[in-house]
Formats: C-alpha cells, structure tokens, sequence
C-alpha cells in the first residue's frame, strides 16, 4: 500500500478483470515502478505516474494492484 | 506494376494514442481539404482529408479516432479496430498506416505501434513532439529504430510544422518496406486456438473466411461483452470463443501484454537514452495548484464561473443581432402602413414569417450558445485541463453511477440542453452518456428563466416581488433541477441501464498550448453538424406548430376573418388541443388556457410567455413593463365562480411543471440526432412530462388544501 508521494514496483495483478487488462495494456505490469502522486481533494480517484505517463483511475481498481514500496520521496 | 501498390486515391489512416498530436498533424497534412461526417450509426465524427504527393498524386487520409489498443474497449477503439481490420462497409480498408506517438512517452504509445506493426500493411512512424521529449531529456536514434521496426521513423513538432515535408516525401514512397513485428504475437498455441475461433466465426458470417486470425484475436479479446458494433448474435459466439481460448491458454490475453511491453522495452533499451533524472516538469508544478485541496476548487470555480458569464451575458450581444436581424426581415416582408411589405397579407405571408422565418431563427439563435460552449470545450481539452476537471468532480459524480466526465454536459446543459447533450461526446461509455443525455435537460436552462420570473411575479401579490424572496424561490427552482438530475441518474443507472459501473481510467496529458485551429475546426464542425442534422428537424417542427395554432381560421359571422387574436388562437388546433388536454391538466390546477401555453411552449419554453400575452390579449412587449402587465392581468383571470384563476398553488404547481417537463423540440431533435433512434427522446419526453405532471398535481394538491 503505497501513500501519496511514494514510489513502489507492481507485485501482482489480479488476471482476467476487464478493466485491469486495459491498465496492463496502459503499461501496469508486474516489475513497473508507479508513483502515487494524490488523491484527488475529494478523496477518489488517485493520481499514478507510469512510464512517462499520469492516470488517474479509482480507488476500487487501484486497491486491487499490490505494490511493493521501493523509497520514501521526500520527509 | 508498382501502380497496384501505388495509385490514384491510395487510402493511408492515421492513428495514435490520445493527446498525441495526432488531430494537429492531420490538419497540417490536408489543411482545408477535409470532409467531416459520422460513422453510420454511431455518433463518432468521421474525418478523411486528400493531399497530393510529390509527384502529384492524389492521397487520401483518414483520421481515426485516438486510441490505446486494437482491444476495444470504446466505440472509439472499435471504429479504428474495424477500419484497419476493413471490416467497415462505409469506409475503406487503408493501403498504409501512419501511426504517431508522443516521443515524451514513447513507451505506452508504441503500445498500439506494436499492434499495428502485425496487420500486414506498410507502416511509418511519426515521433511526435520530440521537441518536449527533448527538453525531458529523451533522445532517439532514429535510424536505429527505422533498422529495428522496418518502417520509416519521422521525427516531428506538429504542431510547428516541423519535419512535415519529411513526412509528405515518405508517405509519397512508391513502394514502403514491409515492417518487421516486434514479436510474434501468437505463440503457437494461442495461434491455433485462434485459427479454430475464426473457422467458427467464419461458418457464422463474422468474419471472413479469408480474415487474419488476428480479426478473432482482437474480436476475442474486447473489454465489454457487448463487444461495441458487434451483432447480438455475434457476441454470444464471440463469447463462446474467448472462454475456449482460455481453457486452453490460460492467462493469455495478459501474457501477451507482458510480451509486448518486453519487445518495446528492449527495443528502446538500444536506440534512447534517458535523462540523469527527471527534473519536476511545467504539468508537475501546474497539477500542484489545479489539483489542489482548496486552489484547485477556486481554480474550477472560477473557470465555470467566467464559461457562465460567456453564456449568460456575453452570449445575450450576437443572440440581440441575430433576432434583431430576423425581425427586420420580418418587417420587410410585412411592410408598414406606408411602405408596402414584400409579400401581401395572407396565409402565406403568416408561413413565412411566423412559421418558416422564427423557425429558422430559432435554430440560428442556439449557435451562439453552441459555439461558445464548444470552444471552451475544445479549450479545456486542448490545453490538458478538461481530464483535471474530470478528475476533481468524479467522486460527487460516482454517487449516482456516472464518472467524472458527464460533469461538464451536465453543468452546460444549465445554459442550454442543446449544447449540454452534444458535449456528451466526450464520455466514451456509451452507457454514461446515454444516463447524462437522459437526464441533462432536467437542468434549468437559460429559456426557463424567464417563465420562472413571470410565474414568481404571478405569485407574489403586490407591486414588486421583495428581491431576497424572489431570489429564494429562483434558486429553489435551479436546486430542484440539479435534484431531478441526480435522482434520474441514480435510478436509470440502477433500474434502467443496469451493469457494471464504467471503471474510470483516464489519462492526465501533460499541458501545452491550445491550437486555436483546432479548436476554430472543431466549433465549426459542431455548429454546422447541429444547423444541418438538428436544424432542419427544429424547422420543420416549427412550422408544424405553427400551422396548429393557425389553423382552423376563426370567421366573423359575415364569413371575414376575425380580428381578435386571442379567440382566433383558441378557435386554432392548438386552442383545440389545449381544451382536450383540459381534463388531464386539470389535477394540477390548469385550464384550457394554460393548456395552450403549454402546448406552444413545446417549441421553447420561453414561448409560453409569448403565447399567455396572446391568450389574455396583452400587448407583448420582451421587457419588465410587458411583464408586468401580463403579470396583473393574470392576477385578475377569474374562474367561473369568480375565484382567482392563478392562485399561489397554481403558480408553484406550474413553476414544478416546468422544472421538470420536457418542452423542447430543439432537444428531443438533438437527442434525437445524438442517439440514432426516436426511442429515447420519446422516453425522455415520457419520463420527464410524467414526473413534471405527477409532481405538479401534487404541488397544487398540497397547497390547496394547505390554504385552504
């Protein structure tokens, strides 16, 4: 579980969920580094850096991802 | 020999990832030798431009929507899935593939390059805004790259032109190489299983029995089960398919993924070199205030504020021209008691400036509206801003089953539904935006104003309405829009459209500059997208409305036409149909003149202002003193037994009645035209006027017994 501000390296994706096969397809596999960047003000959606890119998807498809948290960025 | 490769007319598509810069390059290749239409039966705009070659050959370009994958998960993504794969019968399948990408993010975008490579026709690579790729730091071999893909690689600035001539000397090739795919795309087991699901789907006239296996590949692995422009029938069989394949090759939909991004990660390996470290870019500093906890709400706020200026007020200076316009028409054509008109009295004369004249203005006069909701549209997007602002609203919007993107429809329907349902284009669920199309009208748009401020002038005895009370009663009119709209939301997500919420996965492009071009195309295109396929629905049903409130003709006893207006109306079909529907809308407390209000009403809202002076034999005049005067000559209609017709339980139940009916034509034509069938619109109009006529009866009801 990464928090605003953290990096991490994916460990795993539940297979065969429609809308986690377009997150792979975006470039979320297992072994990329992601960023949490923010939660939008409102709480959900999040914000993610991956490859180059900023995405925003809900907490209910990004809480299915596992993250291993690689440094703490910043404090 | 080589003409069979290279012709008159060769047809090259141009695709790419969204924000990639792909609309900009198209517009530098064919400047103003553009077509826009639609696909038939889906509401996508079609574009295909020419240009001539080097050697003066004619080629023509399509411009396929953007997408991330030939795995539909859009109708967007499906139009450019069917069109490469020619399985369009309305457009031809391309000779030749220019895929762009954004060379700031090569990796995601070569993604859809990797799947283009496969499909068997010559490809060339443009890498886009290599000028921003530079300034992070990436640098690209392009020689490298065009040795390992096999196609030619342009490095491009689009948007400056540059390295265009390059690319217009590559596309007039004679002969292109053919690419060299990154990886085989279907290990062997895969394959078969594959060329099995095309002989299924071939025996049941799917797909061709010729298709590549990649046809059942990317048939096969579609996110939605409803496969988008995929016959009922089809998608049962396509089913059937993926669920074997999977049996047999478990997991190897994301397998293959995997092996893609692997494929383009060592093909970038050799030919980029990345940064030292990536410094905080311009889109990093500018999302920290945007996006943020409070600046980011002032931001929003204030954008939405100064979009609602634009509409509410400037808007007011080219709509003053444009019915100033068509009334002097109008007086030209009828003439003074000096100056004789251009036509003489009659019927024909009263078709032409009361039915053809104020219909045709009538449509003219929402183009305004249009086109500045459009350019603030096409600005947002443009500029990177209008995903910030899906991403700040999706939470509230979420609650009642829709995403962030149905927000600006919604919030512009406020304005005018008419522009509100066309900017729900941009929501690419075909679900979300049929729940936003159905329940945007319900927002109180500008032509409800004034029916409001004459029923609040109604309703308050006394000269003036106290300005606090006024202002109470207007803003619970708007609140009870907004609730109409999340309710209907709420439920048609629940009851009506039921499935699995859309998952909102949505991309933040990085900033840059609008290209005002752009923007200027697109308004235009909208604009005369609305004037031709809406326009001429609104007209006809204008003049339809007219001839019911014209005819039958009222006669004096002496067989002349009568003079009085007010009983000639009632006399008219419409007068008929308001005495007919006199049963039904009595519950709510109307009668038969009111009814006739209502009936015009349904050209615009507005109109029942109008149609009430005519009614009561008011002089209408479009300011307070003409309101005014209509206002007290409301207060002293009487009922037969010579109580008070517009009682304050009147005036709320009407007030209810307008929050929530549907009584414009120019919207159920533009839903109409939005949806390809008169099934919602009729529903719309259904649900709507059966809630306005349920919630009204119950408001007079109330109060009437209330105050009593």
């Amino acid at each position: 579980m990464l928090l605003p501000g953290e990096t991490g390296v994916i460990v795993t994706l539940p297979e065969g969920a429609p809308s986690l096969t377009r997150l792979r397809e975006m470039g979320l596999l297992p072994g990329t580094r992601v960023e949490f960047i923010r939660r939008a003000p409102m709480g959900d959606p999040v914000e993610i850096g991956v490859r180059g890119a900023l995405l925003s998807l809900r907490d209910a498809e990004a809480s299915l991802i596992e993250v291993e948290t690689e440094r703490v960025v910043g404090k | 020999m080589k003409a069979t490769v290279y012709s008159e007319g060769l047809v090259y598509a141009l695709v790419g990832n969204p924000n990639c810069g792909k609309t900009t390059l198209f517009n530098a290749l064919t400047g103003l030798r553009q077509k826009v239409g639609n696909y038939p039966g889906v509401t996508i705009e079609r574009k295909e431009g020419e240009f001539y070659s080097q050697h003066g050959v004619r080629l023509r370009v399509i411009d396929l929507p953007g997408a991330y994958s030939l795995n539909a998960r859009s109708p967007d993504e499906a139009i450019l899935r069917d069109v490469l794969l020619g399985r369009r019968p309305d457009t031809p399948r391309p000779d030749r593939i220019v895929c762009v990408v954004d060379a700031s993010n090569p990796e995601r975008n070569l993604y859809l390059f990797t799947q283009i490579l496969e499909l068997g026709v010559p490809v060339i690579l443009v890498l886009n805004m290599v000028d921003v790729a530079e300034r992070n730091g990436l640098r690209f071999d392009v020689e490298r790259l065009a040795e390992r893909f096999g196609v030619p690689v342009i490095p491009m600035v689009a948007s400056q032109k540059k390295g265009l001539v390059e690319l217009k000397v590559a596309m007039s090739r004679q002969e292109l190489p053919s690419p060299k795919p990154l990886l085989d795309a279907m290990p062997v087991p895969v394959r078969g299983a594959l060329v099995r699901a095309r002989e299924n789907l071939a025996a049941a006239g799917i797909v061709a029995a010729t298709a590549s296996p990649l046809e059942p590949l990317y048939l096969i692995s579609g996110h939605d089960p409803t496969h988008y422009g995929i016959a009922p029938a089809a998608v049962a069989m396509i089913q059937l398919g993926r669920e074997q394949l999977e049996r047999e090759v478990p997991g190897w939909e994301d397998r293959l993924v995997a092996a893609r991004y692997d494929a383009i990660h060592a093909a970038l390996e050799s030919v980029v070199r990345r940064p030292e470290s990536a410094s905080a870019t311009l889109t990093d500093k500018l999302d920290t205030v945007l996006l943020h906890k409070v600046w980011g709400w002032l931001a929003l706020a204030g954008t939405l504020g100064f979009l609602f200026y634009l509409i509410f007020s400037v808007v007011e200076i080219p709509v003053g021209w444009i019915e100033s316009g068509f009334s002097a028409l109008t007086a030209k054509i009828t003439g003074t008691s000096e100056v004789p008109g251009w036509m003489p009295d009659g019927d024909l004369r009263s078709l032409v400036t009361d039915g053809v004249i104020s219909g045709v203005s009538g449509v003219i006069v929402f183009l305004p509206q249009i086109l500045i909701l459009f350019f603030f549209i096409g600005f947002m997007e443009d500029t990177g801003y209008m995903a910030r602002v899906a991403f700040l609203m999706d939470r509230i919007m979420s609650r009642v089953g829709l995403t962030g993107k149905s927000f600006l429809p919604i919030l512009g329907s406020h304005a005018c539904a008419v522009p509100g349902v066309m900017a729900a284009r941009t929501i690419e669920s075909p679900r979300d935006r049929l729940i936003t199309i159905l329940v945007a009208p319900l927002a109180a748009c500008s032509a409800r104003l004034p029916v409001y401020l004459l029923l609040i002038a109604a309703l308050v005895p006394g000269k003036v309405v106290p300005a606090p009370m006024k202002a109470g009663i207007l803003t619970g009119l708007y609140a009870a829009g907004i609730a109409g709209v999340f309710c209907f939301a709420w439920l048609f997500n629940r009851k009506l459209l039921p499935g699995a919420p859309s998952a909102m996965i949505l991309e933040l492009p990085a900033y840059k500059m609008p290209s005002f071009g752009n923007i200027a195309r697109q308004m235009a295109g909208r604009a005369w997208m609305f004037i031709r396929r809406a326009g001429t629905v609104i007209l006809g049903l204008s003049i339809l409305l007219w001839g019911a409130s014209t005819y039958p003709k009222l006669r004096n006893a002496d067989g002349s036409l009568s003079e009085d207006k007010s009983a000639a109306l009632a006399h008219s079909a419409a007068g008929r149909l308001g005495h007919a529907i006199e049963p039904v809308i009595r519950p709510m407390g109307a009668d038969w003149k009111i009814g006739i209000g209502l009936i015009s009403s349904f050209a615009a809202r507005e109109v029942f202002v109008s149609t009430m002076s005519v009614i009561y034999n008011v002089e209408a005049e479009d300011d307070d003193d003409g309101t005014r005067r209509l206002r007290d000559r409301l207060a002293a209609e009487r009922r037969p037994d010579g109580t008070p017709v517009y009682t304050p339980a009147l005036c709320a139940s009407l007030m209810v009645f307008f929050v929530f009916a549907m009584q414009c034509l120019s919207t159920i034509a533009v839903v109409r035209r939005e949806t390809h069938s008169w099934k919602w619109p009729l529903f719309q109009l259904a649900y709507m006027t059966g809630t306005a006529w349920l919630l009204a009866t119950a408001a007079y009801q109330l109060i009437s017994t209330l105050s009593s």
